[in-house]
């Protein structure tokens, strides 16, 4: 309940229709049992009692409450779905403006499948309680109030008696209730591990077949589909348990009423009318006693959801603008480390350690190293997606702890290996940092970043839909935009990882013209790939393990006989090697005359 | 971000299939007689709960009003009997039924599932992982629900509306005749209501869809949002557009939901006064078109009102169930009946231990649905343990050449022999079992390093396991992994690093101990280690071994035995490297401009 108190907050603005619903609720149940009494006085005054009169004035009774009985659960139903869905708006706001607040550090650790699912499923747990769970709570206890008080000051010794089994009911219910939970759970978990095979299956068809696996495969899938069997089989149980006990126990009301209520009636101690109405009565209670299983399951989901999204809601985003934060006019492009070090979290290995580097407005700087060196961590300190454990980074001279974040990270574009882009169309896609930037503007960068051409060839342009339907754009293509997208922003600094592998020669060439286009006066950091750029940087900085290893320029660093000379033998000579190798086979003249002669 | 349209939705409702209809029949057949007695249960059962009111008609007629103690007694006594054979009835159904019902769909999931293992790879191509999981979890479950519920709803409800008519008749027809007048009304409001409800519950769908879809976007890219400060701007999109649309799409939803149970319990309320009404003058014996009537079958008639609205309900949402239930149905049948191309011959023999000599004879290729030629008259012949490197644009014909060998695909003419065997004439698990196959984009299954590798061969010993991880360079990383060789390499493998999955699946491979060996080589950027250690597993996988590499890196073009150069599905050089270079062609000019700066 504590849990669920943390709701109120949402649901004060709509204090108005919670009221009114609330309103129409106490009319609605008033309502339902004036029906019963209506009819025991039908019996017991109009026809017992023999009078046409009353007949004709209980049928006009009741033709207005059909119309009252119309009009107010009407407003109360569509009062609670309206409180339900705008909580559910406000709350799924919240979340999103949240989770898009949070930093890096955060996303690393967390699935993005989970948070989707507490953005729709446990918002919609949510939502259903408040809406629905809340009134329906309060509706059982105000029936259960009015009828048990009604049947209690009627006749008292007949009340207890018929009301006994729902005391049974009640226990089962609720019994169901908190229980039935797990079991839904146990069903979702087998379909979630029957998806998991088909997903594993498909997606590795082809291993499977290679290795010729598909009996073993089979094998698993059926147990997977076993488990699921079973895990319904229990769910079906406990209603087939719950089902048949609850109406016998309906039943049973009825007929004890029947068995001492009968006897009192014909004592003459009890109206065949009030007999009717006590039936009538218990009916209308059982009901929503029946119904307390799924209140009580919906309750447990609803503070299960709770729980989750309060937890996403209550982790503060470390990196976050702070108070007369420093709004950074135009950058030169200065960037210095100063001894920083940096570990993605307490406890994990330290990523970086007493890096120092001053990097003057519009230099290239090239990282190398390999995987797991800190290239990567590096540069995520300059846009402030990571804080740095010890040390600073400077942009101008300015702590980029103390700066705006959008005016830091405004200025500055990053192009990585892997380009995101987003499914709408490749105006909007180009324009992302800049969406108020004209069509001009957009296609200039477009240019600049050598896509313009094949945009212009698709059929519908620059209002093509990435990712959708239509069309798939290539691992070039999607770079190329990613290109004009940096451009666009005309950052002061940039930061790009220049591997292109997996395309070919032509748009190898095409990205690197946008490249060099991209990073003319500017300062960039480059985690580089290539022999081409690692010779035209200004600085190459080599790390290893965490650390700047070797500083200096190409000829320098190969002078040196160092990492940097390891890694260039290894990877980019190759480059250059066969660069080398083609340019002697074409001075070999017997390799000439052998053209020669298989051209002739 | 900006979605242009909300993603559509994919038709889930059609009117009766008798052939669909036929085939889940069919799926049923095993079970026949417990569905049979399931029926008669329902019946039992259904008929034992309509007669509730009718008891109450009979205890205040023939003992309230009659004072009759004796038959009070029995009439309550033969209550509480019905009632107690309604609750066993409606136990032992459910219990029946649910075991019949998750039956049936274990039985459909597993064939659907023996299916795919049969299906040609390509099939694969047009049909996304999804969309298979889409047919298998949850068309499937629409199916089930129909199977275990709605089935035999349909019976409940009609019988009870059949019983319920006839009790209010035999106590009263004219008064029934009076009260049925209200139900062209009551049909007519549920099929506009229901029709409107399946309006809005598709657009409560797709805006949730739409509001699932942007925030996979987003929270997938939420570094690209943060690198440019677009969270302002995205939330004011979801909360204005996408986020709106669903609050709308909701509300308006509400409105007819609500609507619907208090139009029918105007009707049904209006009912009830008719009834007082006419009914009660009836009782006092005036003048009333419906003749005469006691006391306690009015009130039976009150009660009967509340139950009889209740399965035209139910029977108007089971129409909607049986229209998804024929939908999935449909789906599900027609994966079924996607043809296997490939599949072992009726007399197809074992192929014996091979030497690994393979032999392309006059081979031309092109998909079943396309007739341009992807291959065209390819003639190439291996000798056991020699190395063919196979260089060629994308799209040239090279794959498709790999796939002929472990015959993933069969030629359109022409024949593929592995030592002299016709792969057609042997059974895919006996060509299969002597074939290793590495993959550009190495996959791995969820499970520890040590399954992914004895995936290979499932009867092998940890040891042999390891000792294939050794022979890679794989043990070490795997024994620093955080639980050794137990450690779980996450979905897809997805906690290991590019390199590490292809050194696995290279283990994987070689553990298989394969005569003919695929590779399909990576080009992604691997650090230096990792890359002299895949140079040396590489020279190690392929020694011994007749293998089809097709190559990306120079290295492995270098040291191959012969390069076959393929273009536009046909085979225009082949040499070695030194041959074809001197040779100034094709190959000459592709490595010329993929190597030039």
């Amino acid at each position: 309940m504590k849990k669920l108190a943390r709701l109120i907050p949402f649901l004060q603005p709509y204090w108005k229709q919670v009221l009114f619903a609330l309103i129409f609720l106490v009319i609605q149940i008033y309502l339902s049992l004036l029906i019963p009494q209506i009819l025991a006085d039908v019996i017991d005054i109009g026809l017992t009692g023999r009078s046409t009169a009353f007949l004709y004035q209980s049928a006009l009774v009741i033709l207005g409450i059909a119309v009252l009985r119309a009009v107010i659960p009407y407003g109360q139903r569509y009062l609670s779905e309206w409180i339900a869905a705008h909580i559910g708006y406000d709350l799924r706001n919240r979340l999103y403006d949240h989770i898009h607040h949070l930093p890096f550090s955060y996303h690393d650790s967390s699935q993005a499948g989970q948070l989707i699912s507490r953005c729709i499923e446990d918002v919609r747990a949510i939502e259903r309680f408040t809406g629905f769970g809340v009134f329906d709570l309060f509706r059982i206890v105000l029936l259960a109030v009015f009828i048990v008080s009604r049947l209690v000051t009627d006749h008292a010794s007949l009340a207890w008696i018929a009301l006994l089994p729902l005391i049974p009911m009640l226990w089962i219910t609720v019994d169901f209730g908190r229980h039935v939970g797990g079991y839904f759970l146990a069903v979702d978990n087998a379909l979630g591990e029957i998806s998991t095979r088909i997903q594993e299956n498909v997606s590795g068809a082809q291993v499977v077949r290679a290795f010729a696996r598909e009996a073993y495969e089979m094998d698993r899938f059926k147990q997977a589909n076993q488990k699921l069997y079973t895990a319904r089989i229990h769910v079906m149980t406990e209603f087939g348990r719950m089902m048949p006990s609850t109406a016998f126990l309906v039943s049973a009301g009825t007929i004890l009423i029947l068995w001492f209520g009968g006897q009192m009636v014909l004592n003459g101690e009890l109206s065949v009318g009030k007999l009717v109405a006590f039936n009538s009565y218990l009916l209308l209670l059982s009901a929503p006693v029946q119904q307390l299983a799924w209140l009580v399951n919906a309750a447990g989901e609803a503070v299960a959801g709770v729980d989750r999204t309060f937890e996403i809601l209550d982790t503060v985003p470390e990196i976050r603008s702070p108070e007369n934060a420093v709004v950074l006019a135009e950058l030169r492009g200065e960037v210095a480390l100063e001894h920083v070090n940096f570990q993605y979290a307490a406890g994990n290995a330290v990523a970086l350690e007493d890096i120092q580097l001053n990097v003057e407005p519009n230099q290239v700087v090239a990282l190398i190293g390999a995987t797991g060196s800190g290239k990567t961590s590096l540069v995520n300190l300059i846009p402030r997606f990571y804080d740095v454990t010890a040390g600073a980074v400077r942009v101008d001279g300015v702590d980029v702890r103390s700066a705006d974040l959008a005016s830091l990270r405004r200025q500055i574009g990053i192009v990585l290996q892997t380009s995101l882009l987003f499914s709408a169309t490749i105006q909007e896609n180009i324009a992302y940092g800049k969406p108020d930037a004209s069509l001009e503007d957009v296609i200039a960068a477009a240019q600049a970043g050598q896509a313009h051409e094949f945009i212009s060839e698709l059929p519908l342009g620059y209002d093509t839909v990435v990712g959708e339907r239509g069309y798939t754009l290539s691992g070039g293509q999607r770079q190329r935009i990613a290109i004009a997208r940096a451009l666009l922003m005309n950052p002061r600094i940039l930061i790009l990882d220049d591997s292109t592998s997996s395309v070919d020669t032509q748009t190898e060439r095409l990205i690197q013209k946008a490249l060099d286009v991209l990073m003319e006066g500017r300062t960039t950091f480059v985690i580089a790939h290539r022999l081409s750029t690692v010779r035209r940087a200004d600085v190459i900085i080599v790390l290893d393990h965490g650390r700047i290893v070797e500083q200096g320029t190409h000829q320098q660093l190969l002078a040196q006989n160092g990492l940097y000379r390891q890694i260039y033998e290894l990877q980019l000579r190759d480059q250059e090697q066969f660069h080398e190798y083609m340019e002697n086979l074409n001075q070999d003249p017997s390799v000439q005359a052998q053209r020669t002669r298989s051209l002739e | 971000m900006a979605q242009a349209v909300p993603p559509n939705e994919e038709v889930f409702m059609k009117t009766y299939d008798p052939v669909i209809t036929r085939r889940i029949i069919d799926f049923g057949k095993p079970y026949l007689w417990k569905v049979f007695v399931s029926l008669i249960l329902m019946l039992i059962s259904s008929s034992a709960a309509a007669f509730a009111p009718y008891f109450m008609h009979l205890a205040i007629d023939q003992g309230l009003t009659a004072r009759n103690w004796e038959r009070l007694q029995q009439i309550i006594l033969i209550y509480l009997a019905t009632a107690a054979v309604q609750a066993l009835g409606t136990y032992f159904r459910v219990y029946i039924m649910a075991r019949v019902g998750k039956s049936i769909i274990v039985d459909i999931r597993t064939s659907l599932f023996h299916h795919l293992q049969n299906l040609s790879l390509s099939f694969f191509n047009h049909f996304s992982v999804g969309r298979v999981i889409t047919r298998v979890v949850n068309d499937v479950g629409v199916l089930r629900e129909f199977i275990s519920w709605a089935f035999l709803a349909v019976a409940r409800d009609l019988f009870t509306l059949i019983f319920i008519v006839g009790a209010m008749v035999a106590m009263n027809a004219r008064l029934s005749f009076l009260t049925f007048l209200v139900l062209p009304l009551m049909i007519l409001t549920t099929v506009i209501f229901r029709k409107k409800a399946r309006e809005n519950y598709r657009k409560v769908r797709s805006a949730i869809s739409w509001v699932n879809s942007n925030l996979a976007e987003n929270i997938n890219g939420v570094r690209v949002v943060q690198a440019f400060s677009r969270q302002e701007y995205n939330f004011a999109h979801f909360r204005d557009s996408v986020n709106k649309n669903n609050l709308t799409a909701n509300l308006s939803a509400a409105k007819i939901a609500a609507g619907y149970p208090s139009a029918i319990d105007f009707l049904g309320t209006t009912s009830v006064a008719v009834i007082v009404w006419l009914g009660g003058i009836a009782v006092l014996g005036g003048p009333s078109v419906i003749g005469t009537i006691t006391a306690g079958e009015l009130v039976a008639f009150i009660l009967y009102i509340d139950r009889f609205f209740e399965p035209i309900r139910d029977l108007s949402q089971r129409y909607d169930s049986f229209q998804s239930a024929m939908a999935a149905g449909e789906r599900i049948f027609a994966l079924l009946d996607t043809p296997i191309e490939v599949q072992d011959a009726p007399n197809a023999t074992e192929l014996p231990t091979i030497r690994g000599q393979v032999d392309f004879n006059q081979v031309t290729f092109h998909y079943s649905d396309d007739s341009t030629l992807v291959l065209k008259h390819i003639d190439l012949h291996v000798q056991p343990g020699e190395t063919v490197a196979l260089v060629g644009e994308t799209g040239s014909g090279k794959s498709t050449m790999v796939k002929l060998v472990s015959r993933f695909i069969d030629p359109s003419e022409g024949s593929v022999l592995v030592d002299g065997y016709d792969l057609r004439q042997v059974t895919q698990a006996s060509l299969r079992s002597q074939m290793g196959v590495v993959l550009q984009d190495p996959f791995l299954f969820n499970g520890s390093a040590l399954e992914n590798i004895r995936f290979g061969r499932l009867e092998a010993s940890d040891d042999e396991v390891i000792d294939a991880a050794r022979s890679v360079g794989a043990h070490e990383f795997i024994s620093n992994l955080p639980n050794g060789y137990q450690t779980s390499v996450g979905e897809g493998g997805i906690s290991l690093s590019v390199g590490q999955r292809q050194l696995i699946s290279f283990a994987r491979a070689l553990l298989a101990m394969p005569r003919v060996l695929i590779l399909d080589e990576a080009t992604s950027s691997i650090d230096t280690q990792t890359e002299i250690i895949i140079q040396k597993a590489l020279t190690r996988l392929l020694k011994g071994r007749t293998a089809f590499v097709i190559a990306h890196r120079l290295s492995t073009v270098v040291n191959a035995d012969r390069i076959v150069v393929i273009q536009d599905g046909q085979i225009v050089e082949q040499g070695t490297h030194a041959e074809l270079l001197a040779k100034g062609g094709y190959y000459y000019n592709l490595y010329r401009t993929g190597f030039e700066e």
